[in-house]
């Protein structure tokens, strides 16, 4: 295998371009994915009728189909019905939505995991429906589930590469680009492979101590 | 403009073709590299644990398309010969998913009392035996319902081949949608096609784990498990029976 170190001396600059992207489309999906969530899993659980069985349908196709062809849907359907997305809202906007579906299933375990005392002691002390969620269920749930929450960002991070279907030049983005103009592609798609590698490792490593220290 | 014609809904049903094809190969490769690199993770010898610890992390830590692009773009520049796309897809969906199935293995073998391990120590079964015959038994109905997650993972993660010119389903949406200029109907349809089969595979995946957990004993039919007919009755008949009479008992 004739690698060239020099390709990758020229290649860095380019994929931090396009770390930054994939920083910023996972902060912004990251962000969608736990409101949603947060949204589908508190009208799962006390939304009136009429609303939970279409959540509970739309999370569960939205979970059981490839975020490839959502992408896709999103990026072809969309402007077919006047509303034309940039790449990057449209990869975060897929992106966001197809993990919002797992963070909703996160949040309700941790909703269930609340003791039923909570909910009475918040029905005794006349406490509005805002605020028992708000100031009593939630803030125990979320606490609970956090370490789940920060897995699902690291596969979101793995996912990010995906965005390069429609067009956002994140850092597989980066590597394509870069081996079209030069065709130094062994050299690009390593050093982005890697870098990944680099980055989720850590990543998951915190997010294990930091479920078994909540664990104790 | 212009509807989608026979010769296009062809063109679809043959995608659904290769990603059937595509999830049961990478689901049979990554199953067994998940029971060999889960079970190494348990071995008694650093080494072997240390092995597959690192697999799991490398095939954990990267993205499957990145894994994917690498196998098709790097290994045949790099190596000088070229993979079949088909299996260098298979190759890459197998590997990525065998890793995560790993720990999936890793936890329900761990998760198998060690008394059980020790009984059978006592009564003098080699290692393989003490394997089959009583840890995997026990470990395999804990480990169906996380396994049926993963297939959903990897029937999605089928779809990224599209990305490398593999005729899957996504990829022949792509061929309609240039053919008749319109993207909401073949998208939908192939969503929905996407969602059938998984819904599908998790039906399947329920009752295999039904089976499993009557073959192992556990389950509903606890009375039946201790009885002699249980004992003695063919094992598949006594599984079919326990699916059949738990179906209004599980939630």
């Amino acid at each position: 295998m004739n690698w060239d170190w020099s390709a990758v001396d020229a290649f860095l600059p380019r994929l931090a371009d396009g770390l930054l992207v994939t920083a910023q489309a996972l902060a912004l999906s990251a962000l969608l994915a736990f409101g949603l969530g947060l949204v589908w899993a508190v009208a799962q659980r006390s939304g009136p009728a009429l609303v939970r069985g279409p959540v509970a349908v739309f999370t569960e196709f939205i979970r059981n189909t490839p975020l490839l062809v959502q992408l896709f849907f999103l990026y072809y359907v969309l402007p077919e019905w006047g509303l034309t997305l940039s790449a990057m809202v449209t990869g975060v906007v897929g992106l966001g939505l197809h993990y919002s579906t797992y963070t909703a299933e996160v949040y309700r375990a941790g909703i269930e995991g609340v003791p039923r005392g909570q909910w009475e002691a918040a029905t005794a002390l006349s406490l509005s429906r805002g605020r028992t969620w708000g100031v009593v269920i939630l803030p125990q749930a979320i606490r609970r589930v956090a370490p789940a929450l920060g897995n699902y960002v690291i596969a979101m991070l793995k996912d990010t590469p995906m965005l390069f279907v429609v067009g956002v030049m994140e850092m597989l983005g980066e590597a394509r680009q870069f081996s079209s103009e030069t065709f130094l592609t062994v050299e690009a798609v390593t050093v982005v492979g890697i870098a990944f590698i680099l980055l989720s490792c850590p990543a998951s490593f915190l997010m294990r101590t930091l479920e078994r220290r909540l664990a104790r | 403009m212009s509807e989608i014609t026979p010769g296009l809904w062809e063109i679809l049903l043959d995608g659904v073709w290769i990603t059937l094809q595509l999830t049961f190969l990478s689901a049979a490769l990554a199953a067994a590299v998940a029971f060999v690199t889960g079970l190494a993770r348990l071995n008694r010898l650093r080494i072997v644990r240390f092995a597959a610890g690192v697999y799991f992390e490398v095939f954990r830590g990267t993205s499957a398309l990145i894994l994917m692009f690498w196998l098709f773009f790097v290994l045949p520049l790099g190596l000088g010969w070229q993979l079949e796309p088909m299996w260098a897809a298979v190759l890459a969906l197998g590997l990525s998913y065998g890793a995560y199935g790993s720990e999936v293995v890793r936890g329900a073998v761990a998760a198998v009392p060690r008394g059980q391990h020790e009984a059978g120590v006592a009564l003098n079964l080699p290692p393989g035996q003490r394997l089959w015959r009583i840890v995997l038994p026990q470990a395999w109905p804990e480990m169906i319902p996380p396994f049926n997650n993963l297939l959903i993972e990897l029937l999605k993660g089928t779809a990224l081949v599209s990305v490398m010119g593999v005729s899957d389903l996504a990829f022949g949406a792509a061929l309609v949608r240039n053919a008749t200029g319109q993207s909401a109907p073949v998208y939908t349809v192939i969503l929905l096609v996407y969602f059938v089969i998984a819904f599908a595979m998790t039906r399947g995946m329920r009752v295999l784990e039904r089976r499993a957990r009557a073959g192992a004993g556990e389950g509903p039919p606890r009375r039946a498990a201790l009885s002699p007919r249980r004992l003695f009755a063919p094992r598949r008949r006594a599984a079919a029976a326990a699916a059949a009479s738990s179906g209004g008992e599980r939630r």
